[in-house]
């Protein structure tokens, strides 16, 4: 890369330098042809030596003075010549040079060395993400924010722009370039042995498969996470082992689906896969009833498909039933006018949903639809994060960002493999298991936004809890839930998961589950939790109170007093 | 006909042509060696070095090294020169002589590498 830049260089300074060669040379040559007188005024040719002397400090001061002796004015003459001939050279080297760095060829082969340096220096596993759009932009942010390391590639130099000067916990290297490039992505740290996966989430198909496949034949040990449009798409990214494939349209409408069907299934997902600063969300009680939906695109086909699914009524309003395959009983129009609203039955339907790609459109929708009945429950599509403030101002009961989403669910696909586990399997669960796990959830952390973590139980990874359960101990769950710093008190977290090896995992469960080597545990619950559990499974001695009540003393000589006065 | 070629190559065999003429003659004869080739010699060399600078082919980047070579061997006996006649002032001596000139013959053989090799390079692509 350095190379680069110094090959480049030099080839395009070839003239100003052969300029200023030959400038020295034909100054140094007149001094040494040119006689001059010595102080006894006999005839003296100047020597190379002192020729080249003069020539150099003249060249860039305009000189000292005549040396060795005063100069004949035949000398002079050439001087005068000299001094003009060599400082223009010197100024047509040095603003070749300045114009050369500000050339934009220049200005990227710079930007590339920087940016390959900047990845070659990561010492931190990370993952190299395609696409910073809306979702790219969410993902960032979240894996920044719990600190693991990401490389951005996207073919718009104003999204790359938009990225530095965004502000993150970590640095973020980006550089524009083109996904389906398979060098891009090389110079990106695909090959660096600490890239751990790569994630595509270009709005181009094509391109999302042609970096995933690079992915895989270049470093197949890497974890591939896609997004894919169509059908066609997924299953293709499907057949070379890609890890997982995300649908933008059939997510956001199961999401949809789940938080009418089954809000507080709905809530727990939003809740663990969330962004730790975000408010917690309240729960929602959508009503039953027929559900009016607006667009039949891309989201609306796969909206009214999980909607129908889950046996709700609904009524559909497209403006151009025809150019979408609508069926026949759609309402025309685009549902922004209350004449197509009354005619979908508005006064008769639970809610709504303004699902098209315009945002101007959906919130016209909801607020026409409102105007005509105030109690409707509202859902809109929200397609841009720049119109959050509408959104907000708009008090919707439900607004759905996809962009927002699908980073969420990729950051968990990504993060937290487990926890994706856990929430394909809640799916199997009914509301009223949701609402009893949200309650404890609630009752524990209280406003705080929960958060989830998971541990395995090996020697690096829980030294302490590892070598008890070696010893033949008997650790629980719930003896892990006890508060190191009080015996009596329990910590703010919820065991969601353990699974063993070669067992099926075992969903919320309950404090005497006996823990064995080598089980995944998974949690939920504060900040606080989190780290005096972290302390217990790593320190003995908490480890050693909390399943004891008793504060062993450490050190040799406590340990002897501490028998000694057990013994009296 | 390129004429960036025709630069390219008459630099390079000026650079041989007036190495090797300062460098014919007795060795240790300060009358047989005069400074303006050496002056020459040296000038060209240095444009024939940048003229080579920047081509990223393996044969040039053999070219530069040699130019190089010869850069540092005219300039060293240059300084050897400059020493003797204006630090030492002890006046050119025939064995001072000679190690200027063997120094010139050093570089006359690095020259001459090159023009092997410009000459090969020639050959090699037959337009």
């Amino acid at each position: 890369m350095i190379q680069e830049i110094l090959f480049l260089l030099f080839r395009r300074m070839r003239l100003p330098l052969i300029v200023l060669i030959c400038a020295y040379a034909i100054s140094v040559l007149g001094f040494v042809l040119i006689p001059g007188q010595d102080d006894t005024g006999a005839v003296w040719h100047m020597s190379f030596f002192h020729a080249f002397y003069f020539v150099s400090f003249m060249g860039s001061t305009i000189g000292f003075g005549e040396i060795p002796y005063e100069f004949t004015d035949a000398q002079r003459f050439w001087a005068l010549f000299t001094i003009y001939l060599t400082v223009i050279s010197w100024l047509y080297g040095i603003g070749y040079l300045i114009s050369l760095i500000q050339d934009p060829a220049f200005q990227n082969v710079m930007r590339h060395s920087r940016f390959y340096y900047e990845v070659k220096r990561i010492r931190d596993p990370f993952y190299l993400v395609c696409g910073y759009g809306d979702t790219g932009e969410h993902l960032i942010e979240e894996m920044s924010q719990r600190y693991f390391r990401s490389v951005v590639v996207d073919i718009d130099q104003s999204r790359i722009d938009h990225l530095t000067v965004t502000d993150l916990h970590l640095v973020v290297p980006g550089i524009c370039g083109d996904a389906s490039d398979p060098s891009v992505l090389k110079t990106a740290g695909l090959e660096n042995p600490y890239c751990i996966g790569l994630v595509a989430l270009t709005n181009d198909d094509q391109a999302n498969l042609s970096a995933s496949i690079a992915a895989k034949l270049i470093s197949p040990k890497l974890k591939v996470i896609s997004r894919a449009e169509t059908l066609d798409y997924e299953a293709n990214l499907l057949s070379f082992d890609t890890d997982h494939v995300v649908n933008p349209y059939s997510s956001f409408a199961e999401w949809l689906a789940m938080a009418i069907h089954s809000p507080s299934m709905y809530l727990i997902h939003d809740w663990m896969t969330g962004l730790y600063d975000k408010p917690l969300s309240e729960p929602l009680v959508p009503p039953k009833g027929t559900w009016i939906v607006c667009g039949y695109g891309r989201f609306g086909k796969a909206v009214i498909e999980q909607l129908q699914n889950e046996g709700v009524q609904t009524v559909l309003i497209e403006a151009e039933p025809e150019q979408t395959g609508a069926p026949r009983d759609t309402i025309i129009g685009s549902g922004t006018e209350a004449v197509t609203l009354n005619e979908a039955g508005i006064m008769d339907a639970a809610g709504i949903v303004a699902g098209t790609n315009d945002d101007a459109n959906n919130l016209s929708i909801i607020m026409t639809a409102r105007a005509l009945n105030p109690g409707l429950f509202a859902v809109a599509r929200q397609n841009r994060s720049r119109n959050t403030p509408l959104f907000q101002a708009a008090k919707l009961d439900l607004a759905m960002q996809p962009g927002a989403m699908m980073a969420q669910q990729v950051a968990a696909l990504m993060m937290s493999p487990m926890l994706v586990q856990f929430l394909q399997l809640a799916k199997h669960q009914d509301d009223e298991w949701a609402n009893i796990l949200i309650s404890r959830i609630t009752t524990l952390t209280g406003e705080e936004h929960p958060i989830t973590w998971k541990y395995k139980i090996t020697a690096g990874a829980a030294p302490a809890l590892y070598e008890t359960i070696e010893k033949g101990g008997t650790v629980t769950v719930g003896d892990l839930l006890r508060d190191p710093t009080d015996w009596e008190c329990l910590l703010g977290s919820v065991p969601l998961m353990i699974s063993s090896p070669g067992e099926p995992p075992v969903m919320l469960p309950e404090d005497d589950h006996v823990l064995h080597l080598g089980d995944r545990l998974l949690f939920t619950g504060t900040t606080e939790a989190r780290n005096r559990m972290g302390w217990v499974i790593n320190n003995f001695n908490a480890l050693e109170y909390v399943l004891t009540g008793i504060d062993r003393p450490s050190g040799y000589i406590f340990q002897w007093l501490h028998r000694e006065r057990t013994r009296a | 006909m390129n004429f960036e070629k025709v630069i390219f190559a008459f630099f390079i065999v000026l650079a041989l042509t007036l190495n090797f003429g300062f460098f014919i003659g007795d060795p240790t004869d300060p009358e047989q060696h005069h400074i303006y080739e050496l002056f020459a010699a040296i000038v060209v060399s240095l444009i024939a070095t940048v003229l080579k600078v920047g081509d990223r082919t393996h044969i040039g980047a053999v070219l530069l090294a040699t130019s190089l070579v010869a850069d540092l061997q005219l300039i060293i006996a240059a300084l050897i020169w400059g020493y003797v006649v204006h630090v030492a002032q002890s006046g050119i001596t025939p064995g001072e002589m000679s190690s200027i000139v063997s120094m010139s013959g050093g570089a006359l053989v690095a020259n001459i590498l090159s023009v092997i090799l410009l000459v090969a390079e020639t050959l090699m692509i037959r337009r």
